[in-house]
C-alpha cells in the first residue's frame, strides 16, 4: 500500500472513530441505579405545589386557560424560537396520546435527564436543564399529583425545527456539555435558609433562568450572566434583568418582589405583562414562604448589567 | 416655495391637533392609573389605614380615568414605534381585541365602583380582580423593551 493509501485508510479510521464516538456521546443517558433506587412513590398533595412552581400548565394547557382548564394538559402552546417552532406535547393522563402509561421512572428520566421512555433525547425547550436540579422526591410528588389529573385525548402536532436542530440525537451532545444537577449560584455554607430554598425554587422547578438568562449561539444559558435578562425567544421584546445589577431590580425590596409574585403589581404599580402573566398566576398559588424565599434568593444573586442590548435611540418612525 | 412651507405647516398643525406626541400622552395616562392603584395598594399592604371614603374616591378616579380611554386616538397609526413605547404590534393587528380587553378593565372598575370594598380583605379581592384585568391586556398588547 502506498503512502496515499495509508493516509486514506487512516482518515477513514479517524472519521469512523469520530462518528462512533459522536454516536456514543450523543446517546441518551438515563438516571443511575442509585437515584432510581431512591425514587419512592410521591404524595399528590405536595405535588400540586411543585406543579405550580414548575408552571407546567403555562405551556401544556391551552393558552390562557383558567380554573379547571389549567389541569387539562393536552399541550400545543407553541414556542416560536430561532431554532424553529417547539410544540409542547400532551402530558395528560391519556395512555395513548399523553403520559398516562409512563412509570415514575419514565417520568423522572424525562424531568431530570431529558430522556423519553423510548430512549429519545428530549429538546431542552422542555426546561429539564433546570428541572435536572430538582430533588427526586419532588419529581415523585409531582408525578403523584399529575396522576390525579384528567386524561385528554389528542396528540399535539410535531415540532417544526430547522436543520440541524431537527436531529434529536444531537441534543445528546448538547446535554453532555450543559446538563448538570449542580446549582448555578454558589452560596456560603451558612447562607440563610430562605435564600437556599429560593435558589432551589428559582434554579430548579421555577426554571426562571430559562427566559431571564441570555443564551449562547447553541442555546445554552450563559451562567456568567445568570438572570441578567435576555432578548425574548419570541417576538421582538426583552425579558427583564432580575439581578440587583444595573437595569435590574436592585431597588426592589424583598417584600416588593414577593408582592409582585403574589399580586402582579410592580413597586410603582405597573402590572405584570407578557409571558410573565402566566408565571405570576402560578406563583400566586404558592405558599407565601415560597414567594418570600424566591425574593430572598433574588436579592442574593450576583449583580449583572442587562443581558440584552440597549434599545436603539432615537427610534422615531423606523 | 412659500406654498410648500404653508402646506407643511398645515400638515404639522393638523397632526398637532390630534396629538403632538401620542406616545408620551398615553404613557402619562397609564402612569395616572398606576398612581391611583398605588394609593389603594397602600391600604391593602397596611402602609395606610383603611378608609372607606378614600377607597370610593380612588375607585371613582379610576373610573374617570378608564372612561377617557380612546384606543384610536391614543394609539393612532404611525405611533407603533418611537420614543420608549412598549406598545405591542398586536394592538394595530387586532384593534377590536385591544378594545375588548380595555372594555373588560372598564367593567372591572365599574363593578368595583358599584360595590366599593368595605374592609381590607374585600379591597384585596377587588384589587386582585382589577390587577387581573391589567395583566390580561398587558399579556398580549405590551412588550418589554430594552
Amino acid at each position: 500500500m502506498g503512502l496515499l493509501g495509508k493516509l486514506a485508510g487512516a482518515a477513514v479510521v479517524v472519521i469512523a472513530a469520530g462518528a462512533a464516538a459522536g454516536w456514543l456521546l450523543s446517546a441518551p443517558v438515563r438516571l443511575d441505579a442509585e437515584t432510581l433506587a431512591g425514587l419512592k412513590p410521591g404524595d399528590a398533595g405536595r405535588g400540586e405545589r411543585i406543579f405550580n412552581a414548575g408552571g407546567c400548565a403555562s405551556c401544556h394547557a391551552a393558552a390562557k386557560a383558567e380554573g379547571e382548564a389549567r389541569l387539562k394538559l393536552a399541550g400545543g402552546v407553541e414556542l416560536k424560537t430561532p431554532f424553529g417552532v417547539f410544540v409542547p406535547p400532551n402530558i395528560s393522563q391519556d395512555a395513548k396520546d399523553g403520559i398516562g402509561a409512563w412509570s415514575l421512572e419514565d417520568f423522572a428520566n424525562a424531568m431530570l435527564k431529558g430522556v423519553s421512555p423510548s430512549g429519545e433525547n428530549l429538546y431542552p425547550a422542555f426546561p429539564y436543564p433546570s428541572y435536572a436540579r430538582m430533588k427526586p422526591s419532588d419529581v415523585a410528588d409531582l408525578y403523584a399529583f399529575m396522576k390525579t389529573l384528567p386524561a385528554v385525548s389528542g396528540k399535539a402536532p410535531d415540532n417544526r425545527l430547522s436543520f440541524p436542530f431537527s436531529i434529536r440525537r444531537g441534543v445528546g451532545l448538547w446535554k453532555r456539555l450543559y446538563l448538570s444537577a449542580a446549582p448555578v449560584v454558589e452560596l456560603a455554607a451558612d447562607a440563610p435558609a430562605d435564600v437556599v430554598a429560593g435558589r432551589y425554587l428559582v434554579e430548579g422547578p421555577g426554571h426562571c433562568g430559562e427566559c431571564h438568562t441570555p443564551r449562547s449561539f447553541d442555546g445554552a444559558t450563559v451562567k456568567g450572566q445568570w438572570l441578567a435578562g435576555a432578548v425574548a425567544a419570541e417576538g421582538d421584546g426583552i425579558v427583564p434583568n432580575i439581578t440587583p445589577g444595573e437595569g435590574g431590580i436592585g431597588d426592589w425590596s424583598a417584600g416588593d418582589i414577593a408582592s409582585y409574585l403574589e399580586t402582579g403589581f410592580t413597586p410603582d404599580f405597573d402590572s405584570v405583562g407578557g409571558a410573565m402573566v402566566e408565571v405570576q398566576k402560578n406563583m400566586a398559588l404558592l405558599p407565601a414562604e415560597d414567594r418570600a424565599a424566591i425574593a430572598a434568593y433574588l436579592k442574593a444573586v450576583p449583580p449583572h448589567p442587562d443581558g440584552y442590548p440597549p434599545r436603539k435611540q432615537p427610534g422615531k418612525a423606523e | 416655495m412659500r406654498k410648500l412651507i404653508l402646506a407643511i405647516s398645515v400638515l404639522a398643525l393638523g397632526s398637532a391637533a390630534a396629538s403632538a406626541d401620542p406616545i408620551a400622552d398615553r404613557q402619562a395616562y397609564m402612569k395616572e392609573r398606576g398612581k391611583i392603584v398605588g394609593g389603594l395598594a397602600k391600604m391593602v399592604k397596611g402602609e395606610q389605614s383603611f378608609e372607606a371614603a378614600g377607597v370610593q374616591d380612588a375607585l371613582k378616579q379610576l373610573e374617570a380615568n378608564a372612561e377617557k380611554f380612546d384606543a384610536e386616538a391614543m394609539f393612532p397609526a404611525g405611533s407603533e414605534q418611537g420614543g420608549d413605547t412598549t406598545a405591542a404590534p398586536k394592538i394595530w393587528e387586532d384593534m377590536p381585541g385591544f378594545n375588548a380587553a380595555e372594555d373588560k378593565y372598564l367593567a372591572a372598575v365599574k363593578a368595583a365602583v358599584a360595590a366599593p370594598a368595605a374592609d381590607v380583605d374585600a379591597l384585596k379581592a377587588q384589587m386582585g380582580a382589577l390587577g387581573a384585568a391589567c395583566a390580561a391586556c398587558h399579556q398580549t398588547y405590551r412588550i418589554k423593551k430594552g
